[in-house]
């Protein structure tokens, strides 16, 4: 959204008090705030990140958009980047870290390997998309993507800001103590969300009369 | 083509009669060795035949024949052809072999991995756990009767993907949807998780107060797997004593692709995207590592051009890969983004050539058995013509005078010691942390492949063994690849850029490959066992920055904790190969 709009919303506004007063509606100018500030966290996974990287340097600078201030800490940060493939063994790692963010928080998928496992989705520790575990707003294609293909998801994600309202933010809902919160996974015999548990010993259950009977 | 790497001039099969035979089957080479002897040859390989540098250690499951075997690639530092020794147990759980830690100390990160991944227990291994996969993961996954949870067949290409069949996924009659599996009777909710207890014992032996007097607590720090300066995902827990490091372990597996397995469902030709991955700046070197291996084992020629091309590309990747090195080196030590923002200017460039021949920035996929998979356009020349022979030396040079006599740098890392010749030979490191520390070998020389024998150029070499060596031996590469690099642009002929006909399928006849080059970060090898069948029965990648890592934990003690992170720098580890 351009500063024109932000300061003309079609009211009518006394010709002396034009450019000095501006009425806008609280949502429009908190996501104007907001979408001009995204933090990405400072996290590389893999080969996507990068890319990611090479889109901050000077030939894409992505700092042009309002997104550059990568953040080393989650705490700092707005938008979890899930730049490569998600293993397994890393899961609990980016859970806990999109759990420490503060919200308003997003998470983009970034690569193929984020978005769906990639071209090592048969792999044993490999997990076939970070939407098993976190919501996504955004996924961007490519294998890797490239700078360009990146700073066009996170446009993405600033259309995306522009359109909601704090009334059905799932962090302003205050009947949800923890909406937001994902409960972190479990390294067992195999990775294991806390979510499923009940499903998980109805399988092995399972698997166990078929033994018998086999 | 060069010989095989394991063309012989000592026969251990006479100086050992009935402890070594030497290797029969059809395409291999090399000796087995009875296991109870192991440590004996392998201390006459090391001491008295002078094969000092074991780069690799493999497992290999040959599950029809109830046999597993281990295959260990032994070289001289002086140069020459390798040493393959092998040893065979039966299949049989548990399946022991003596572990060659006391005499290799760089055996040890390859060891753990073979017991991960393959379930061979090395005895005398001091803290044999599992590096890539954690502690309490249910079996070991590269053995060939362990399956996953979206197995489909063995091999591929699967038969419900081929176009006569019905298109079907298996994760569609997956119940879980996602590819998990789980014992028998298994109670999540009883799960202790005992990875944390285990990697915090084997660091239970530093603990141990030596103070006169001074009663001081150790702290353990955890650093990574989320840390700016660590280069992906790399994790090390360390205990420190005050500021010094007194003990560490490396955690590695974060990214933990598994490569290996996956490739060895593949076929040949479907594996060379794959190894674009693995070292992801260099997707060319990788390339050309996992070509040599398939072309040493199809006996075929490569064609004159494409030659040419193959030492092109790979030179323009190792002039990347040190300045981007050199930038994430400020970076580490404080100088934020400036110097990267210079490395990255130049690493624009190149990557642009690469996308204009190959089709992509950064995975190329661009080699093909017996060639490249298409030519360098005249465009793409003018452009490689310009940056070596105009832009990239004078931007080396710039770099250099603005780095070199830094404040900061010289501060930081003159006079901190890396690691000494001798550990580094022990300690199986290869590249150029070797040669810093004043060993002249470069495979390039060493055990040329390719065509490096016709060029001209020195191998870059230092001799304090400080970080400020290991700095500036990139320079020195730097420098010394564009002298490669005019010398083959201005060589290359024209002709066709590949010696064989484009086909899906290559035939490979049986045998085993070991395929080495001189990557940016260090050896980087592919270890290939076919049984003439369209997918490879065995597919181990000896990744440079995973066994360079064995000297971290002897480097690192006793040095600062703000020195670490320099020192891990000097490794210039990648994590997409680290881990696979």
């Amino acid at each position: 959204m351009d500063n024109e709009k932000l300061s003309l919303p079609q009211y009518d506004i006394p010709e002396d008090m034009q450019h000095a007063i501006a009425v806008t509606t609280l949502d429009r100018l908190y996501n104007w705030g907001r979408r001009s500030s995204v933090w990405p966290l400072m996290f590389g996974l893999a080969c996507c990140a990068i890319e990611m990287i090479a889109a901050q340097t000077a030939r894409y600078d992505m700092a042009r958009f309002g997104m550059e201030v990568m953040r080393p800490t989650p705490r700092q940060a707005d938008l979890l980047l899930v730049s490569g493939t998600v293993t397994k063994k890393m899961v609990p790692a980016i859970v806990r870290l999109y759990n420490q963010m503060p919200e308003p928080k997003y998470v983009v998928a970034m690569g193929a390997c984020a978005s769906g496992g990639g071209p090592f989705k048969e792999g044993y520790n490999v997990v076939a998309g970070i939407d098993k575990f976190l919501p996504v707003d955004v996924y961007i294609p490519g294998c890797p993507p490239t700078p360009q293909a990146l700073i066009a998801g996170m446009i993405k994600l600033q259309e995306k800001i522009d359109k909601q309202t704090m009334k059905t933010n799932r962090w302003y809902d205050k009947k949800k103590v923890d909406a937001n919160y994902v409960p972190v996974p479990v390294l067992g015999p195999d990775l294991m969300d806390p979510r499923r548990y009940d499903e998980l010993k109805a399988a092995a259950a399972a698997k166990a009369t078929q033994q018998e009977s086999a | 083509m060069t010989a095989p790497a394991s063309t012989l001039t000592v026969d251990l099969a006479a100086r050992f009669p009935g402890i070594v035979t030497a290797e029969t089957r059809p395409g291999c080479t090399g000796f087995i060795v009875e296991k109870d002897n192991l440590i004996e040859v392998a201390t006459v390989i090391r001491d008295e035949l002078g094969f000092d540098l074991l780069t690799a250690v493999t497992g290999v499951d040959y599950f029809p024949e109830e046999k597993m075997e281990v295959v260990y690639h032994a070289y001289k530092t002086t140069g020459g052809p390798g040493l393959v020794f092998k040893v065979q147990v039966p299949r049989v759980d548990p399946v022991e072999v003596p572990s060659l830690i006391d005499i290799w100390p760089g055996v040890d990160l390859q060891e753990r991995e073979a017991w991960d991944l393959m379930g061979i227990k090395f005895t005398g291994h001091p803290d044999l756990r599992r590096i890539l996969m954690w502690e309490g993961f249910d079996g070991h996954p590269l053995r060939k009767d362990w399956k996953e949870g979206f197995y489909e067949e063995d091999t591929k290409p699967f038969k419900s993907r081929w176009p006569d069949g019905q298109f079907y996924m298996a994760e569609e009659k997956n119940p879980f949807n996602d590819n998990l599996t789980f014992p028998t009777n298994f109670d999540p909710e009883k799960w202790i998780p005992e990875g944390d207890a285990l990697l915090y014992g084997a660091l239970a032996r530093y603990t141990v107060k030596q103070e006169d007097g001074m009663s001081t607590d150790r702290i353990v720090i955890n650093m990574g797997p989320h840390h700016p300066s660590t280069h992906g995902v790399f994790r090390a827990v360390m205990t420190l004593d005050g500021e010094t490091i007194v003990g560490l372990k490396p955690v590695l597996g974060y990214l933990h692709r598994n490569h290996d397995k996956i490739g060895e469902r593949n076929t040949y030709l479907q594996n060379m995207p794959f190894t674009d991955r693995l070292d992801y700046f260099n997707s060319m070197t990788n390339n050309f590592g996992y070509a040599l291996a398939v072309e040493k084992l199809m006996g075929i020629p490569v064609a004159e051009r494409a030659e040419y091309i193959r030492i092109i590309v790979s030179e323009l990747s190792r002039v990347q890969n040190h300045l981007i090195f050199i930038g994430t080196l400020l970076n580490d030590l404080g100088a934020m983004y400036t110097p990267s923002l210079y490395a990255f200017e130049e690493r624009e460039l190149i990557l642009d050539i690469f996308e204009e021949i190959s089709g992509a920035r950064m995975m190329c996929n661009y080699f093909r058995f017996g060639g490249v998979v298409r030519d360098i356009p005249d465009s793409a020349m003018k452009k490689i013509k310009d940056l070596v022979y105009d832009r990239l030396q004078a931007k080396t040079d710039e770099l250099d005078r603005m780095l070199t006599e830094n404040e900061i740098l010289v501060s930081r890392m003159k006079d901190v010691p890396m690691i000494s010749a001798e550990d580094a030979i022990r300690y199986s490191v290869t590249g150029p942390v070797l040669r810093a520390a004043g060993v002249p070998y470069d495979i390039r020389r060493a055990d040329p492949y390719g065509i490096y024998d016709r060029f001209d150029f020195d191998v870059a070499v230092r001799h304090n063994g400080d970080l400020m060596d290991n700095y500036l031996i990139r320079i020195d590469e730097i420098r010394q690849s564009l002298r490669i690099l005019e010398q083959a642009i201005k060589q290359i002929p024209e002709g066709p850029i590949n010696s064989q006909k484009p086909a899906y399928q290559v035939r490979v006849p049986a045998g085993e490959a070991y395929g080495r080059i001189e990557s940016p970060k260090g050896e980087l090898a592919f270890y290939l066992v076919s049984n003439g069948k369209p997918n490879p029965w065995r597919y181990h990648v000896r990744p440079a920055s995973f066994v360079n890592l064995n000297a971290l934990e002897k480097i690192s003690i006793g040095a600062k904790i703000a020195d670490f992170v320099v020192i891990l720098a000097m490794f210039d580890i990648v994590m997409g190969e680290c881990d696979r």
